[in-house]
């Protein structure tokens, strides 16, 4: 278990909760230390609780835990919401002055450091800096030192100008010194630095960097919680490589034009959360009719319907891998952190092109929002490589053409991937279409013909499993009797939970899977294991259910689905559960 | 892109399939002839159509093409000639396709502005589907679904077009081959969204819209002297419900189209082999 230390702040959505979090996380992942973030927010701009949370360690953290051990409440609501992780030796840090704060009470046992956060910040220049005063005084209860704090200061207000960095410096010094000449204490929190360099940053960011440097140009999508963080990254910056984001009327329209793009020849690209996948459903068939490559990101939230748009779930994948009419060929590609939300981004773009089908890139909330520390190595730019598939220029189109010399993009070929033209391709000028069609793009209803173009689409996943590699990683121990396996963002705190189950002496495999669709066969790791239990924040088992059928074996399940992601702790202790009624039975 | 390009060159080998004087035959040869005459080739056009009887014509003629989804064509399109700003990008749809499952598409794409034609074949029905109300059709059509006329009005899609900002607004009927055929040249030279809506006419389930009521009282825009630089007289020629009118209704002589806008030059298709040069400033941000 890493040594790791638990701090939050909270208020009411429109305090600034969200910036004065991300700036001490930046500050401690400055400082070489390891960050791991999470949101309690709820659908709303101003007003209503919301929270912004670090762990971090010297050591890799993964997950949340059920624990704080600082609180800056900005509210008193921030105390309520959070008693259940607060415990002895817990430091809250509040601003009794605050007519809302008058009558908060540190529940016995914990330190409250009561700072006037207002007054203190309107001496350094202003009382907007209040919560970066607070930040001072977390230094010092927390024995970080400042200067980590000055430097994502500058990062934060650079751009804004000196004289404001120093104000906000001095704010946080006013903090600082507060605390220590107003309590008498020796705090039992020790945030030591490390010479490590870290960068900081969340799963969706990570999906646009990666779209970015697969060579994808053209993004459109519609804004929806939580996926817009994507479009927001990519808007600004893909314009520095020579693309465009278009914000689309609607998601009928994003993904309609993605796909023109795509059939331009551009590396394109849409992300969006249920409800707007839903909307774009319509398409799916025709991508993949038309053999057209396009990366369609889900960023998981609870549903069904609008559910909770700020809450995590996995009850996605059913549509992602069944969504549209009739047969879809297609790939559905599940990173299991937010370093992998790069790399598998990059390959959902070599996949689609390869393969010349839709590949549906599936994240959640719970990677969406959540910052997390990596070595900038997991980012390698130098790494990347772009695969373009069977693209074909003019000199080579004359091989792919019929007697009449017609250009035939949908040829049957043996491994099912046809050529492909760009427009502007001399010679290669074709139609694509929904319709069935025949080897020229023209529609068609022989039966024959009918029976060849949907075996040979079919084909080109076939191929796919047998080239690419689909493997799991694993983690634990491998000769564990007991084998756990999920899929998505559960990766981190289950590797957690490995530890935690280690220390009670329940030994563990894990199996983190981060491709659905093609996906590894674990029939062999099933049949071998003695127990089996398959974790997913739903609560049909969605993942469980095509494990199940591909191993013709009745599986054990956690599942969650309360809105909230798994917790480390709380993962291992639901797991000794299950095996423990395993025992019984 | 060449002089000896032929208007026949953007024919396709497979015989359309529209039924027997259908309009759309006079729709699909002028869009053909105008490529042609504004020294366009198949390899670098583009045609995009929806579903119905206008969204087979990219199987009718030669070119790069896509036939999509029912009513999105424009966003399509739109991501065609983004992508690739060298690329002639032309839409076609129907009445139904346009102005009712895709009005909101059509309503964003004209004020998006792209530099592309759309050629919508008016027919006021439903023809594919055998004959139904469409958006276009008269408030006291009586059809197979409507047996008491639609019971609405009907869309004015010039009045849609105008109203979002459209810098290029036309309309014209399919059987004036040669006005037809000006009139969309006119369309694909306009720099930004061209709009024609062409009268088109079903011989099999309109016998209101037919071509003997359009030959009668269309009134041609350049016979009254009208100036399609002029707003207002635009804006009274569109909401003047009585007339049949034919020609440019508008044009915006400063459009500046949307690629032209955001300097989008490039060809997005052509990308290195690894990550872009500069990729690892990105990373860099996040320290």
């Amino acid at each position: 278990m890493p040594e790791d230390l638990n701090w939050a702040i909270g208020g009411e959505a429109g305090d600034g909760i969200d910036s004065t979090g991300k700036i001490f996380a930046q500050a401690l992942s400055r400082a070489g230390r390891h960050v791991y973030t999470s949101k309690d927010f709820a659908s709303r701009i101003r007003g209503g609780y919301t929270a912004y949370k670090i762990r971090t360690g010297v050591e890799r953290v993964e997950s949340v835990v059920d624990r704080l051990d600082i609180l800056v409440a900005l509210t008193e609501r921030t105390i309520d919401e959070n008693m259940d992780e607060l415990h002895e030796g817990s430091v809250i840090i509040y601003d009794g002055e605050r007519t809302e704060m008058a009558d908060v009470e540190v529940p016995e046992g914990m330190i409250g450091l009561d700072v006037p956060l207002q007054s203190l910040a309107e001496d350094a220049g202003g009382a907007i800096m209040q919560n970066v005063v607070a930040l001072g005084a977390a230094c010092e209860a927390t024995n970080f030192p400042i200067e980590n704090l000055d430097s994502a200061l500058e990062k934060k207000f650079g751009s804004k100008g000196e004289s404001i960095v120093e104000n906000n410096k001095e704010a946080a010094r006013l903090g600082q010194e507060y605390v220590q000449e107003e309590f008498d204490h020796d705090f039992d929190y020790d945030l030591e630095t490390t010479d490590n360099d870290y960068v900081l940053l969340n799963g969706d960011e990570a999906i646009g960097m990666g779209a970015i440097a697969a060579g994808c140009r053209f993004y459109s999508g519609y804004p929806i919680t939580p996926a817009t963080d994507v479009m927001e990254y990519l808007s600004g910056r893909i314009e520095q490589f020579g693309g465009e984001v278009v914000q689309a009327e609607d998601e009928l329209s994003a993904i309609n034009m993605a796909l023109g793009a795509a059939r331009a020849g551009a590396r394109s690209m849409t992300a969006t959360s249920g409800p707007g996948i839903d909307l774009m459903t319509e398409t799916f068939g025709l991508i993949a009719q038309s053999e057209t490559p396009l990366v369609i990101c889900d960023v998981m939230r609870s549903g069904p319907s609008t559910g909770m748009p700020t809450k995590q779930e996995q009850g996605d994948l059913n549509m992602t891998l069944y969504g549209g009419h009739g047969e879809i060929p297609r790939f559905v590609v599940t990173p299991t952190n937010v370093g992998e939300c790069f790399q598998k981004t990059v390959e959902a773009f070599n996949l689609a092109e390869k393969y010349q089908t839709p590949v549906f890139l599936v994240s959640d909330l719970s990677m969406a929002v959540t910052e997390q520390t990596f070595e900038p190595e997991v980012f390698d730019m130098d790494a990347v490589e772009i695969e373009r598939g069977k693209v074909v220029d003019e000199d080579e189109i004359e091989a792919w053409t019929d007697e009449q010399g017609r250009f035939q993009p949908h040829f049957p070929t043996a491994d099912g991937i046809s050529p492909r033209a760009f427009p502007g391709t001399a010679g290669g000028a074709h139609m694509s279409t929904g319709l069935e069609h025949n080897a020229l793009g023209r529609r068609t209803e022989d039966t024959e013909i009918r029976v060849e173009q949907v075996d040979k689409r079919n084909q080109k996943v076939k191929t796919a499993e047998e080239e690419e590699d689909w493997s799991p990683r694993e983690f634990g121990d491998a000769d564990a009797d007991n084998l756990v396996i999920s899929w998505g963002s559960n990766e981190g705190p289950m590797r957690e939970a490995i530890e935690y189950l280690d220390e009670e002496g329940v030994s563990v495999r894990f199996l983190s899977v981060p491709y659905i669709f093609p996906r590894p066969d674990l029939s062999e790791d099933i049949e071998a294991a003695d127990n089996v239990i398959v974790v997913e924040c739903n609560e049909t088992g969605q993942f469980a259910n095509l494990l199940e059928r591909d191993a013709l074996t009745r599986l054990d399940r956690v599942n969650k689905y309360n809105g909230v992601r798994f917790k480390a702790d709380e993962l291992a202790e639901e797991i000794q559960n299950k095996l423990s009624q395993e025992v019984q039975a | 892109m060449s002089s000896e390009v032929r208007f026949t060159d953007f024919k396709s080998d497979k015989q359309p399939t529209w039924c027997p004087g259908c309009g759309d035959f006079g729709t699909m040869n002028g869009m053909m002839k105008a490529l042609a005459e504004t020294g366009n080739d198949p390899d670098n056009t583009f045609v995009v159509a929806g579903i119905g009887c206008s969204g087979k014509i990219g199987t009718f003629m030669h070119s790069y093409a896509l036939h999509g989804v029912h009513g999105r064509a424009l966003p399509v399109g739109t991501g065609v000639k983004l992508a690739n700003p060298d690329l002639e990008v032309m839409v076609a749809g129907g009445d139904g396709d346009g102005y009712s499952i895709g009005a909101g598409h059509f309503v964003h794409a004209v004020r998006r502005n792209v530099d592309m034609s759309y050629i919508v074949m008016d027919n006021r029905i439903y023809g594919l589907t055998k004959g139904q109300a469409s958006p276009t059709s008269r408030e006291d059509f009586e059809t197979s679904t409507t047996p008491e006329g639609p019971k609405q009005p009907p869309v004015n899609p010039l009045a849609l077009a105008l109203s979002a900002g459209g810098t290029f607004i036309a309309q014209s009927f399919s059987t004036d081959a040669q006005r037809h055929a000006e009139i969309v040249r006119k369309a694909i030279e306009h720099d930004g969204f061209g709009f024609v809506n062409v009268f088109s006419p079903c011989v099999t389930f309109n016998d209101v819209d037919t071509y003997d009521y359009f030959r009668d009282s269309i009134v041609d825009l350049e016979d009254e002297g009208h100036d399609p630089t002029d707003y207002d007289a635009a804006k009274e020629k569109i909401l003047d419900a009585d007339k049949e009118y034919q020609g440019v209704i508008y044009q915006n002589e400063n459009s500046v189209p949307y690629h032209e806008l955001h300097g989008l030059d490039q060809n997005m298709s052509e990308i290195p082999d690894g990550a872009p040069e500069g990729a690892m400033d990105l990373v860099r941000e996040f320290y």
